[in-house]
């Protein structure tokens, strides 16, 4: 691939993953909105919350470490943008043979970057955030990647596109008994990447003000908040590749994003904050041994 | 033109900051009041933040004792600009039935600037929202 290839690919990724973040994101306080018998805000709510935050003023606290706090939303909005062109490369290019390790890899990136925030703004309440998003990453990784690993099992295969395109030949990998356990534990480990209810506890408002971005206003809150809707649209969309068979129609791949969306929402608003002890039990009690358990099953053909 | 758009685009999404300095909480539940079914400000894009350091519109109740008013002032200059006071209540507007108490350092505009008074003990949430649309009418 030459240059201007990457670029239009990353671009893009900007583009179309920016856009659908956005609009995903009102969705997700849309549905909450009416879960609560409320009317919610309009569709373009997000992007004048984001047009107004890049208007505002940058205030920046003096005990601060500067360099890395003006750098971590920068790599954490370039890091959602590449894990994005990963996903559409497996679409439109002839992507990469391990792409799916690359995602792995690149999906870690942002809460890395959300920690370095925390760390970076000499704020107390920002410090214990960054702490608590830091044991949050442990506990939720090994299930995520457990949840992956059963479709590469599966078809002996780690590029995404081809377990897309296997999964058009065959059935759809939540067909299988152990595409469905893994579906249900990646879910739930997105849910910890997302920092959704029940696993937001390096955010929390009502109990540490916002946690890691207590610091953060203005441009930098605002790319913080972009890298957010981008890694929830690229995380749907990516579990709609991989376990939901794409978007092959363009129409129901629209409606396996949507479903997926309102499962992770419904997820968001009917549980309460966990603590970080009974995050950590579940997803490396209960978590982990479904993933093994998904991975057995996998090897065994089911 | 792209700033206007900015302060449009302000107008559509308040996000509001909460401040009590001394109040006897009758306030802050009616804040709090807003955010319910009934009357839901997140249609107007506003919500409550945790943070100054999100917020544009720093809602003050209470009558500013001598404590609060160098935090008070604190947490003005941390709001990034452009941000906005609002007082809500009797207390923050005027100082209410403690206008002759020792520990009395407000009213709030005497500490910081003031944009918006809502007038009322408790004011209630159509009176918020009502004082709210004056802000927006002000902000150009």
């Amino acid at each position: 691939m030459d240059i201007i290839k990457i670029f239009l690919l990353i671009l893009g990724s900007f583009v179309i993953f920016g856009i659908s973040g956005m609009i995903s994101g009102w969705l997700d306080r849309k549905i909450t909105a009416r879960l609560q018998w409320r009317i919610g805000p309009p569709w373009w709510q997000n992007f004048a919350d984001f047009l107004k935050l890049t208007g505002k003023e940058t205030v920046i606290p003096d005990r601060a470490n500067e360099f890395l706090f003006f750098l971590s939303p920068a790599i954490g909005i370039i890091s959602v943008v590449i894990t994005g062109a990963v996903l559409l490369s497996g679409i439109f290019y002839k992507p990469a043979r391990w792409d799916l390790f690359i995602f792995i890899y690149l999906m870690m990136i942002p809460s890395i970057t959300i920690f370095l925030a925390g760390a970076a703004s000499g704020n107390v309440l920002a410090s214990v955030g960054a702490g608590r998003e830091l044991r949050l990453l442990l506990s939720y990784e090994l299930p995520f990647i457990l949840a992956l690993l059963v479709p590469v099992v599966k078809y002996h295969s780690a590029q995404i596109s081809e377990i897309m395109n296997y999964q058009m030949m065959y059935k759809i990998n939540v067909g299988y008994i152990s595409g469905l356990i893994a579906f249900i534990v990646g879910l739930l480990a997105f849910q910890g990447k997302l920092g959704y209810v029940p696993f937001d506890v390096s955010e929390a408002e009502t109990e540490i003000a916002g946690g890691t971005f207590v610091e953060y206003s203005g441009v930098l809150l605002a790319m913080f908040k972009l890298t957010k809707w981008i890694l929830l649209s690229v995380g749907v969309t990516f579990f709609v590749i991989y376990f939901l068979g794409g978007f092959h129609n363009l129409i129901t791949g629209i409606l396996k994003y949507l479903l997926v969306l309102l499962l992770i929402v419904l997820i968001k608003n009917t549980n309460p904050r966990l603590r970080t002890d009974q995050i950590l039990r579940f997803s490396w009690g209960w978590l982990t041994i479904l993933g093994f358990f998904a991975l057995i099953l996998s090897l065994a053909g089911f | 033109m792209a700033i206007d758009l900015k302060t449009k685009a302000l107008k559509k999404s308040l996000f509001v900051f909460h401040l009590s300095t001394g109040s006897c909480n009758n306030c802050d539940i009616e804040i709090l009041d807003c955010l319910t079914p009934r009357f839901d400000i997140e249609r107007f894009g506003m919500v409550l933040v945790g943070s100054v350091k999100h917020a544009d519109v720093l809602l003050v109740t209470g009558i500013g004792t001598i404590k609060n008013a160098e935090r008070i002032k604190k947490l003005y200059e941390q709001m990034p600009k452009p941000g906005f006071v609002v007082a809500i209540g009797a207390c923050a507007c005027t100082g209410g039935i403690f206008k002759e108490g020792y520990q009395m350092a407000g009213p709030i505009d005497k500490i910081i600037p003031v944009d918006v008074y809502i007038p009322g003990c408790p004011p209630k949430p159509e009176a918020m929202i009502a004082g709210i649309v004056k802000l927006l009418e002000k902000i150009k």
